[in-house]
């Protein structure tokens, strides 16, 4: 299509004028553009009212439609359970019997650790959850995986604190706002955790891929360890997430590491728990008696 | 001859029966609030419970901008990159400022562009508009990479195919609001 007339503005000096002054603006908008991004690179705390805002106005249809979401979710999966339903019930009769004997067990080996441990005077801070909510969103075109919660600081959510699903470990919460907040998901390459092989506690670190895997890095130098199938937990090491949150399943290995799944998918968690941070009393005493000075702990 | 009255096509609103069939114009505030809404609805997109693995949604706010601007040349000045990007950034996710400096300097390339080539086709719209999309989402990786750790640029790849692949759709809605917009 041809540009319209007003590109040639003709004789009219007032028209003129008029087209240089907007590429002026269009040229010191760009300018000013250029600076808050320098300013939101250098401190990327400094817009997080604006973005919070921007999700505080859009959580009520998020929610909404959550919901509806979530609702067709069940009726999708009531009915295909009644697909095939005589083969499935007597395959999970039997796994039912199997997994009860190992239930049993379980408990036994759960009173003998109370046992061992009250003789050895550990004193374990048990995870605390904080409060219960939903993801209602995601970044979904943008490279940060970061996901929003229907819950903020009304439900006494805070900043660092680790959230986790039914399956696995989600995230953890880098911005609240009132209703809602923030949650930075493991997929995203910014988030590192430390984490452990569950058969023979093997330490690594986990390190999104933004593609919705992780690569899990083992610290021993060497060939890698893993084998596909490994079950990937948290270990605890550091605070902040506490030990043995499902985390991921190795799926591929790689010349460094591994390729691993997160257990927890945030499209398909009814639910995301917000927990405090692992042995977070601890390190408040620990900075109380030495700070750490210069060492100041940057927020998103 | 004479004409059946039931022949004669009523307008499709009521109480548009009694007024000036002629003569009529466009209510202003629907000819200015329907593109600046279409746009900032459409950045509004991110924030549906949609959740995908990586970088997969398209930016409809950037797809339904371009298609204005390209569809509308003139319609929205050089200097609305700016504001709309801004608007863009506070749902994206991407670093405060990352959508408003991009925008913009899509802007002033495609006002670059229509001062070479100034008869251009459809399928040379879709070119240009292709390239930007490109440039954009990479733009927008290499900043979130500035302030943050960053991906591998191939995850950006469905993206950036999915979204050259949807502009035209995009056109198509565009040119239906247009023609709400411009309705009497």
């Amino acid at each position: 299509m041809a540009p319209p007339p007003h590109r040639r503005p003709g004789f009219s000096r007032k028209a003129q004028y008029g087209l240089f002054v907007t590429y002026v603006v269009a040229i010191a908008g760009t300018i000013v553009a250029a600076l808050l991004l320098t300013i939101s690179v250098v401190d990327p705390t400094g817009f997080s009212a604006l973005r919070t805002f921007g999700s505080e106005v859009t959580a009520p249809a998020a929610r909404v439609l959550n919901n509806a979401r979530q609702s067709s979710q069940k009726i999708t999966h009531t009915v295909s359970a009644y697909i095939d339903a005589a083969s499935k019930n007597v395959t999970l009769e039997k796994e039912l019997k199997a997994s009860r004997s190992a239930l049993i067990e379980a408990q036994a080996l759960r009173v003998e650790n109370a046992r061992l441990r009250s003789l050895l005077k550990i004193a374990d801070e048990d995870a605390q959850q904080v409060a219960v909510g939903r993801l209602i969103s995601s970044t979904a075109s943008s490279t940060r995986r970061v996901a929003t919660l229907s819950i903020g600081r009304n439900f006494g959510v805070e900043r660092a604190q680790p959230v986790r699903g039914p399956a696995g470990l989600i995230g953890r919460v880098i911005e609240t706002g009132p209703t809602t907040a923030r949650v930075l998901l493991v997929t995203d390459s910014e988030n590192l955790v430390p984490v452990m092989r569950a058969s023979d506690g093997l330490p690594a670190f986990s390190a999104g891929l933004g593609n919705g895997l992780v690569l899990i890095k083992p610290l021993n130098l060497g060939e890698s360890p893993f084998k596909v199938g490994d079950i990937i937990v948290t270990s605890g090491n550091g605070g902040l997430y506490s030990a043995n949150i499902p985390f991921a399943r190795v799926i591929r290995k790689t010349s460094e590491g591994a390729l691993g799944l997160p257990f927890a998918d945030p499209a398909n968690s009814p639910y995301a728990i917000v927990m405090k941070p692992y042995l977070g009393a601890a390190r408040a005493a620990q900075q109380a008696i030495a700070p750490d000075g210069e060492t100041k702990e940057i927020a998103e | 001859m004479k004409i059946p009255v039931s022949a004669i096509r009523l307008p499709t609103r009521p109480g548009r029966e009694y007024a000036s069939r002629f003569d009529r114009e466009q209510s202003l505030l629907k000819m200015l609030t329907i593109p600046i809404a279409s746009v900032i609805l459409a950045s509004m997109v991110t924030s549906l419970p949609i959740f995908s693995a990586g970088p997969l949604l398209p930016p409809f706010g950037l797809l339904m901008f371009l298609s204005w601007r390209l569809m509308r040349p003139g319609l929205l000045p050089i200097w609305s990159g700016v504001p709309f990007g801004l608007m863009d950034d506070l749902f994206s996710g991407q670093p405060f400022g990352s959508a408003g400096l991009l925008w913009s300097l899509a802007m002033l390339i495609v006002e670059i562009i229509d001062s070479r080539a100034i008869w251009r086709d459809y399928l040379q719209d879709w070119l240009i508009a292709a390239l930007l999309i490109a440039a954009v989402l990479l733009g927008g990786w290499w900043i979130a990479g500035l302030a943050h750790a960053a991906p591998n640029p191939m995850v950006l790849l469905p993206q950036i195919t999915l979204s050259i692949l949807l502009y035209p759709l995009v056109v198509r809605i565009c040119a239906r609001l247009d023609s709400w917009r411009l309705a009497t």
